[in-house]
Formats: C-alpha cells, structure tokens, sequence
C-alpha cells in the first residue's frame, strides 16, 4: 500500500494536498482537469517535485526522504522517454546498469522483454528510426525493466492515436501484473478502460480512490463541475 | 547538491584566479591611483567602440546565421568551419590581411580606384570597428547558428504545417535567448582591443584602456595605475555581463531528435546574397595571408618546429582544462565569473601571476604552465557560452529521466549530457585549442630564449627585418590553428545527426 | 624511504654538479635573445673566453627587474635604452661598470659610470628610392604633399616612437605641436611598435616608415636590396643608445665585471652591426662590415640626457597627442 500522510507537495507558488492510500497490485488513475495538479502529484511521489509536509510510506517504509532513483518507482514520461543518441538496446538497459556496452546477461534480459513489447529485431535502431508507437513500446520496455514495484505513468501514450493507445495501455497493463500501477490521464475513458480506481484531482486537493465505475457515475463533489465540462 | 558544490568551487577558482593577481599588482603598486583626463577618454572611446563593434557584430550574424542554417549546399559545413577563422587568427597577421583588402593598395582601392571612385581610407574609428567585426562575426554567426541548429525540426515542422509565421513563434524567442550573450561576449573582447584600435584607429584619438594599462606598466612601471585600470576593465566587464546574461531569458527549446532542419521559408537568393557578402568579407583576407605566407614558408627556420610542438602541447593541454573547469562552470555565476577572466588585461594579469609566483619558482619555469592558465582563462566564456544553452537544455529535457534510471554524477554526465553536447563541445574544443595556438599570452615577462611559443617566434622575425619568413609562421599558425579548431569541430559533429 | 633519500641525494649531486660551472644570468630583450638577434653569437663567444655558462632570461628588461627588486637572479641586465634608464638608475638596483670608456667611438661624449653602451643608432625616416625623390630636412618631411603616406609609432607603447617625439621636441621646441599638425594629415597610422610599422612599410601600406638610420643596412646586406634608403635631415637626427649595466647584488661580480669589459672588446662590437642592424658603440669605423661603412650618416646628432628625457617626455607626448586627435 502506498500512503500519503497529510502530504503536501510544492512547486513554485502552487501546493497539492495529499493524505489518501493507494491499494498495492492495483491500477489506479489521477483524473482531473488541467492544471488541477495531477503531474504533480505523480512527480511527489518520483521525487521530482519537493515534499513539503506529511510523509509518504510505502508498504511500511517512509520514502519521501529518497532521491528518485532510490524510491520503488519507475517512470513513464509524457514525453522524452528516450535519449535520442543512444540504441533502444542502450535506452532500455539503462533500466539495468548504467554501462552503454551491457554485458551479455543483460543484453539477454532487454532482448527477452523487447520482444514481450513487440519490438524483436529493432534493439540497434536509435529512436529517431522508431514509430511513435515503436518508441513508446521502448520506453515501455524499460519502465518494466527497472522492476520497480510501482510504476508511474504520466499520461503515456497520449501522442498516439486511439487505437494504438488502447493497445499500449492494454499491454502495458497486462505486463504490469502484480505491480501497482498509478496513471496520470486527462481522458476519462483511459481510466474506464485500464484502472481499478480513480484520484480525482482539483483545485489543489486530491480526494480518496474511489472503485472506477462508481467514480464516474457519481464523482466526488468538487469534480462534477470538471465532468461536466468535458461532457459539452 | 554535489553538483552545485562543485560549480560554487569552480566559480570560486575562476574569479580568485583573476582577482589574487590583480590584487597583488594593485598592492605592490600601494593602493589605487586616480585616474587622468587621458584616461577617461580612453575610457569613453573603449566604450564606445566595443559597443557597436559588438552591435554590429551581432546583427549582421543573425541573417548569415539564418541562412546557413536553413540552407544546404555543398560545401556548407567546410564553409561555416573556414569562416570561423579570423576569430583565431593572431591579431597583427588578421590586420595584414585586412589591409591587403580595405588597405591603401588594398583589392577594393585597386578595384574602385580606376572606377573614380574615391580611396577608401581604412583608418579611424571605422576601421576599429571593421577589423572588430571582422574578427568577431565568425563567434557571432557560430552562437547564433547554434541557437538554430538548437531549434528541434519537429518544431520548424508543427509551425510549417500551422503556417504560422516562423520568425516570431520560434526564431525571436530563440535569438532573444542567444543574442544578448553573444554580444556581451564580443562587447567584452572589444574592451581589452589594443593593437587593432591602435594600428587601424589612425592615432592617439582611437586610444583604449588597455593601451593606457601598458603604458603605465612598460613606461612609467605605474602598477598602481595598471592596476587600476584592470579594475576598471573589470567592472565594465562584469556590468556588460550580467545585464547580458539578466537579458538572456527566453525558452528552452525543447527537446528534439536530432533530424536535419528542413524548412520551407524564405529567399534563397537573399540567403546566397548574405552568405557570400559574408564568405568575402572574411576569406578574401584570409587569401591575401596566404598568398603572402607560401613565399616565407620556404625562409622558416628549423626552430619554428620545437616552439610548434610547444604551441601544440599548450593548445592542447588548454583544451583539455578548459572543458574540464567549463562543465562544472556552466551556470550563470560561473559565466560571470568567467568573464572577469577575458575582461582583465593579460598584461595585468600576468603580472600579477608573476607577483605571486615569484617568491615561489623561477618565473621562466613556469612560463608555458602560466601561458596555459591565462588560455584557459582567456577562452573560458567563449566556452561557456557555448556549452551553456546546451547543459541547460539536456537538463531540462532528460534530467529528470536519468535520475529516475539512477544515473548519477560521471554515468550522468557520459551517458547524457556530454553525448547531448557533442556538438557544443566540438565548437568549444576546437575555438579553445584554435585561441591558444595564437596567443602570445603573458610569455614576454616569463620567456627564456630558444622557448618560445609559434606566435613569439612570429613576432621575433618580425622584430628581425625578416617580413617575408614571418609571414611564412604566420601561415603555419593560421594552417594550425584552424586545423585544430576543424578537427574538433568535426569530431563534435560526426554522427550528431543520428 | 630509501627512495626518498636517493632522490634527495642525486638531486643535491646534481646541483653540486651544475655549481662547479658558474652561470652567468643576463636579463635581456626579446628581441636581443632571439636567434636572430645578437644573443646567442654574444654567448657563444664569452663562453668560449669564460669557462661558465651565460642564460639569458629574456621578455620586459625593466619592468620585470622592478618588479623582482633585489631578489633578482640577474647579475646583468642588457638593452637599456637612454631615455628611459633613470627610472633604473633611481632603483639603486645597479653598480657602477668601472670601466675605462676611452674604447668608445659614439657620436659624442658618453661618462656614465653606471650604464655602459654597446650600440647606437638614430632615429630616421626610411622611403623607398624608388618611388620617392626623399627630404633633406625635417621642414621638407613637414611640407611634402599629404598624399605621402607616413606611419609611426605610438610613443607611448614604442620605445622608438618616443625617440620620434623627442625628436620632434628637440628639432622645433615650442613649436612641436605645430610641426605634429604639419605631420598629422601624412600619417596613415600609429602603430604599438616598430614591427608592425616596418610590416605596413615593406607591405606597401605606407612610403616612409619611422625606423632607424641602420635599416637600409639590412637591405642591402642580408637582401641585396638597395631601395631602401634613410632620409638624412639637415636639422639633425635624435640618437638612441643602448646599454648594459651590472646589478649591485650579483653574487657573480667577477663574471658580470668580465662580461662588461667584454663589450667593448672588438670581437662584442663586430658581432653589432649584422645581427643588431645597429652601430657599434666602441669600433672605429673602417671596421664595420661593408653595407655600413657606405650608410649617410648624420651630421648633427641630437640626444637628450636621461634627466632631460625624463622631464620632457610628459609634455613632448602630450604635444604629439594634441596634434593627432584634432
């Protein structure tokens, strides 16, 4: 279970207010409209973004002490998942050792799970030679790489047309098994689609997860006006 | 936290590096001296000419650069490497090649002479500016072109496809970030002009600052005064850079994937119109040094190869430091602190260094360690300048990815950033090694006979009625130079384009 | 440890070593020590007689002697010039040569005890023979149409463009700022020093080029070039000295004593003339090699003691300065 205590997270002039938990094994969407503070809530728990009250524990232990890679948590970026000048062979193994010439154990691992993604043959491709699905697949790739026990998406796949977005999240879901998966999304049927429960996210509070089914024929007050928008 | 540990003890070393020696002067000399109406109209002049020499230099780089960097032609990436050479080359060698063009018997008099048209007269304050420009547009179309080359295609394409006008959405906010700097830089250059203003200013009206520094130092062995008027130097230095770099806001650009920049906008004839006005003004100098050097070539002397091998050991060495202090340097103190360096005098400085060092070792021990300091000195705000953009750039698109990968420290530095700034590093190496191969430095009052560096024995022929050999070094010097800056600038740019 | 002490002990037998040859430390010119200027024959030849060793340390004579005060590793220093050698006089840094100075074969008297002059010259305008008819005085220089196109140099940076203003001082006197407006519309421009001025000469960038009587020696010795030739005026030609001198804290006297005395033996004085382009200060003339014998020489030699050059340099600039910034 992840917890947040009473926490507050601060950017700038802007706070979020957090003290809500998150069931472990779960996937569980931030809704909310824009600007509301979901990225920041996601980038709090990464350790992006400071921590300015309450504690973060997850499955007994307080983290928000811990720089970003020391957390239990990988990342999927919105964008600039990939660093242009490295292979996808390079990019993913990153998730392993941070050595550009992997040693065969680990060429092995990345080649297993680029083909778990559909990527089979591409690992010497540098992105700019990619799709924009084939490069969210690589990223893909490396978040479930780092076997992390939460992964964070901010609202992935969002460049990708709806199709192909149903396809990377189904995926993404279905080789995340048994982790808890926490994703930023500004489409409500994303949410409908992949997640156990949902965050609603407004004017700098973020309300308890609530089961998705439930959450969407009635949200929380405070959201219905977000709702109501994005229905007109 | 670390990082910016070492960035504050990089900035600390760069600034006590150029204040101690200057402090030392100022003490052995007893304190400041007031300084003279001659003095202050040096002042006003120095000025006034740094500023629209640098003015000048900036606008006239911002077409050049925009039609380099949307036009491909053969020979594209030689031309932008060759017209980065006056920037390099030894002041009193660019002067000649200057004159052989905009001189009394220069091209252009022997063109337009028999045209009716009256003799050009190089010399006056016009011919300050000119050969100032002629020196630094080259770093001026180079940072700016980098700003361009900086702009991701993938923007150049959403705004294409939007129709939306190229200049304003991405072009000006980019340029705002990079113009100021770049002036600055040459505004500072432009302070510490002596031989240039003295020789092309046509007498005692174009007298600069740094005329008056070795006046009161060789003459009248006034520290105090010398001192003084580094400080001075410095402060209007550091005052041009700050207001520069509090200037230099403006987006980042985002990040992009590196494909080649195709764009859709544009006159090609007025881009071929201002890439050869350009390509003329500053090659066909360039061809009058060469045409005067391959005769002398022949007079060189067999001990032009030891102070060659010298010259290249301190570029070299200098390149080495100078990215090794710049990368921790690239914040916006550090840049200011930077450009105390380049403000100071050189003759201050090294005769600070030569206070301090003194009571230590014998001076002419040191000689080519001190030349290398004062290099690296010299060439760290171009460096940073140049590296800058493109720290804070990989930072903010992949900063945040690498930390979440757990890289850290040096994996951070070689699996990210530095592959980020091939480019820049590339530029940076190859202007660092290209300045410390011309410069004469501080070496007159560290210098043993039979040691000198390329450039000194240069002089020295010079000083020995030999004109025509000198001329012959003087075009190994430029051949060098510009080989290193080509080498490294190539290196940065091989397989940049991914 | 041991290592250490080896270390220790090979260096102290290396500097035992290097003390059984005493070193002979001359501070110089740049230009002086230069393999093109007299150093190294100068070396060859007293080391020959000596049985030391003679380093030069070269770069800014009097500046880096003040700055090192009486720390200083020189015992002699070499290439003073007269119109600047009070400000070395007044440091007390140097001892009296005692030398007879009967040898000297100047164009006028010289009773300095302290510094000891090796060569001389005067300053001179040189023209291309070729192309113009020359100027026998001063006044022509000043009344050639302002199409001749004069460079000089900065007297504030060039120890021979302060020569050119002592000149024009001791020439017109009052009149000097006068005779620089005269001056002023020939001049294309003011060089830092002389090198660049003789480069913008010999380029074609100017006609006559502030240098010194000697040059046109160069030419047609080393070039066999007879065009060039120096304009010799009637009002008289200011002379400049350069000289040597002993530091009062040499801890080598013997050598620096010896080394003085050399200079004004004939084997010093001949080695002058062909790689300083200057004459010899203590050499009759029928002695210099050919190309100087046959060189006009001045018939009035003008020259200002140090005190005088130290008192009119201020005012003798500011005229020039004046003059030029019209």
């Amino acid at each position: 279970m992840l917890t947040f205590e009473k926490a507050v997270f601060s950017q700038g002039s802007f706070a979020l207010a957090v003290d809500l938990s998150v069931a472990a094994g779960k996937v569980t969407a931030v809704i909310g409209p824009s600007g509301a503070g979901k990225s920041t809530l996601l980038h709090g728990v990464a350790g992006f973004v400071p921590q300015s009250a309450g504690r973060l524990v997850w499955q007994g232990t307080a983290i928000e002490g811990f720089a970003p890679d020391k957390r239990p948590v990988s990342m999927l970026f919105q964008d600039n998942n990939l660093f242009p000048h490295l292979t996808v062979l390079q990019n993913v193994a990153l998730a392993l050792s941070p050595k550009l010439r992997p040693a065969a154990d680990v060429v092995e691992r990345v080649e297993d799970m680029l083909g778990q993604v559909g990527l089979s043959g591409l690992s010497g491709r540098k992105p700019s030679g990619l799709s924009g699905g084939q490069q969210s697949r690589v990223a893909l790739a490396r978040a479930l790489l780092m076997d992390r026990a939460v992964m964070l998406m901010d609202e992935p796949f969002s460049a990708l047309g709806p199709a192909l977005k149903d396809e990377m999240l189904d995926l993404s879901v279905s080789l995340a098994t048994d982790r808890t998966v926490i994703m930023v999304t500004h489409d409500p049927s994303d949410a409908v689609r992949i997640a156990d429960e949902v965050i609603g996210v407004a004017g700098g509070r973020a309300w308890p997860p609530v089961e998705t089914a439930t959450f969407m024929s009635s949200p929380p007050e405070g959201m219905r006006d977000y709702f109501r928008q994005s229905e007109v | 936290m670390a990082r910016s540990a070492l960035s504050i003890i990089a900035a600390l070393v760069v600034a006590g590096a150029v204040i101690v020696p200057v402090a030392a002067v100022l003490w052995r000399g007893g304190g400041v001296a007031a300084l003279s109406a001659a003095d202050w109209a040096a002042l006003r002049f120095t000025v006034w000419q740094a500023f629209w020499s640098a003015a000048i230099s900036v606008v006239l780089a911002v077409p050049v650069a925009r039609a380099l960097a949307r036009r491909a032609f053969v020979g594209r990436s030689a031309l932008i490497s060759i017209m980065g050479a006056p920037f390099i080359l030894p002041v009193i060698v660019a002067i000649l090649g200057l004159l052989a063009v905009f001189g009394g018997n220069g091209l252009v008099n022997l063109i337009l002479g028999p045209l009716g048209v009256p003799r050009l007269d190089i010399y006056g304050a016009h011919g300050v500016i000119l050969a100032h420009v002629f020196f630094n547009l080259p770093l001026a179309v180079r940072l700016i072109l980098q700003g361009w080359l900086g702009i991701p295609s993938e923007r150049f394409q959403v705004a294409a496809s939007l129709g939306a006008r190229l200049f304003w959405l991405l072009e000006w906010p980019m340029l705002k970030r990079i113009v100021p700097g770049a002036f600055a830089v040459i505004f500072v250059i432009c302070l510490g002009s002596f031989a240039v203003a003295l020789t092309l200013g046509g007498g005692p009206r174009a007298t600069t600052v740094e005329l008056a520094i070795y006046q009161a130092f060789k003459f009248d062995f006034d520290l105090s005064k010398a001192a003084s008027l580094a400080v001075v130097q410095m402060v209007l230095g550091g005052v041009a850079g700050l207001i520069a770099l509090g200037l230099a806001r403006g987006d980042m650009m985002g990040a992009g994937l590196d494909r080649v920049v195709q764009r859709w906008d544009g006159s090609r004839l007025f881009d071929a119109l201002w890439i050869g006005a350009a390509a003329a003004f500053l090659l066909l100098p360039l061809a009058a040094i060469l045409v005067a050097g391959l005769p002398g070539l022949l007079d060189l002397p067999s001990s032009i190869w030891p102070a060659t091998v010298r010259s290249v050991c301190v570029a070299l060495a200098a390149v080495v430091l100078t990215i090794a202090i710049a990368l921790p340097l690239a914040t916006k103190a550090g840049e200011a602190a930077s450009l105390l360096g380049i403000s100071v005098s050189g003759l201050v400085l090294g005769t600070g260094l030569f206070l301090v060092l003194q009571p230590i070792v014998r001076p002419s021990d040191v000689a080519l360690p001190v030349t290398l300091l004062v290099n690296v000195l010299m060439s760290l705000p171009f460096v940073l300048r140049i590296l800058r953009p493109g720290i804070e750039g990989a930072r903010a698109d992949f900063g945040r990815l690498g930390q979440s990968l757990g890289l850290r420290g040096w994996a951070l530095w070689r699996i990210v950033y530095l592959p980020r700034l091939r480019r820049p590093l590339g530029f940076a190496a190859g202007l660092t090694g290209a300045l410390a191969m011309g410069d004469l430095g501080v070496i007159t009052l560290f210098s043993r006979p039979g040691e000198g560096t390329l450039p000194l024995v240069m002089y020295q022929l010079m000083g020995a009625y030999q004109m025509e050999a000198a001329y012959g070094a003087a075009l190994l010097l430029v051949a060098l130079s510009l080989g290193l800056f080509w080498l490294f600038d190539k290196g940065g740019r091989v397989h940049a384009d991914v | 440890m041991q290592k250490t002490l080896l270390t220790v002990a090979g260096l102290f037998c290396a500097s035992v070593a290097a003390a059984e040859t005493p070193v002979l430390t001359v501070y110089a010119p740049d230009y002086f020590g230069s393999e093109w200027g007299p150093g190294p024959s100068i070396e060859e030849a007293f080391e020959a007689r000596c049985d030391c060793d003679l380093q030069y340390q070269t770069g800014d004579l009097l500046p880096r002697l003040l700055l090192e005060g009486a720390n200083t590793e020189a015992d002699v220093a070499i290439g003073f010039n007269s119109d600047v050698s009070k400000r070395a006089r007044d440091s007390g840094l140097f001892a009296p040569h005692g030398l007879d100075l009967s040898p000297l074969t100047l164009p006028l008297e010289w009773n300095d005890d302290t510094f000891l002059p090796f060569n001389y010259g005067h300053t001179a305008f040189i023209y291309d023979n070729t192309k113009l008819d020359g100027f026998d005085s001063f006044e022509a220089l000043l009344d050639a149409p302002d199409d001749v196109r004069v460079v000089i140099q900065d007297p504030r940076s060039s120890i021979s463009g302060l020569a050119l203003v002592l000149w024009v001082n001791a020439v017109y006197g009052d009149e000097a700022e006068a005779a620089w407006a005269r001056l002023a519309p020939k001049i294309v421009t003011v060089t830092q020093g002389w090198s660049e001025s003789y480069g913008l000469f010999t380029d074609g960038e100017a006609d006559v080029v502030l240098s010194y009587t000697t040059s046109p020696a160069y030419h047609i010795i080393a070039e066999e070039d007879l065009t060039k030739s120096a304009a010799i005026f009637e009002e008289g030609h200011y002379f400049m000295v350069e000289t040597a001198a002993k530091l009062a804290g040499t801890d080598n006297g013997d050598l620096a004593d010896q080394f003085l005395a050399f200079i004004l033996t004939e084997d010093f004085q001949t080695m002058i003339p062909t790689t300083n382009w200057s004459f010899p200060a203590a050499l009759s003339e029928d002695k210099w090699p050919e190309g100087f014998q046959e060189l006009p020489m001045p018939e009035t030699v003008l020259f200002y003691t140090e005190d005088e050059a130290a008192a009119l340099r201020e005012p003798a600039i500011e005229a020039w300065r004046a003059a030029l910034s019209q």
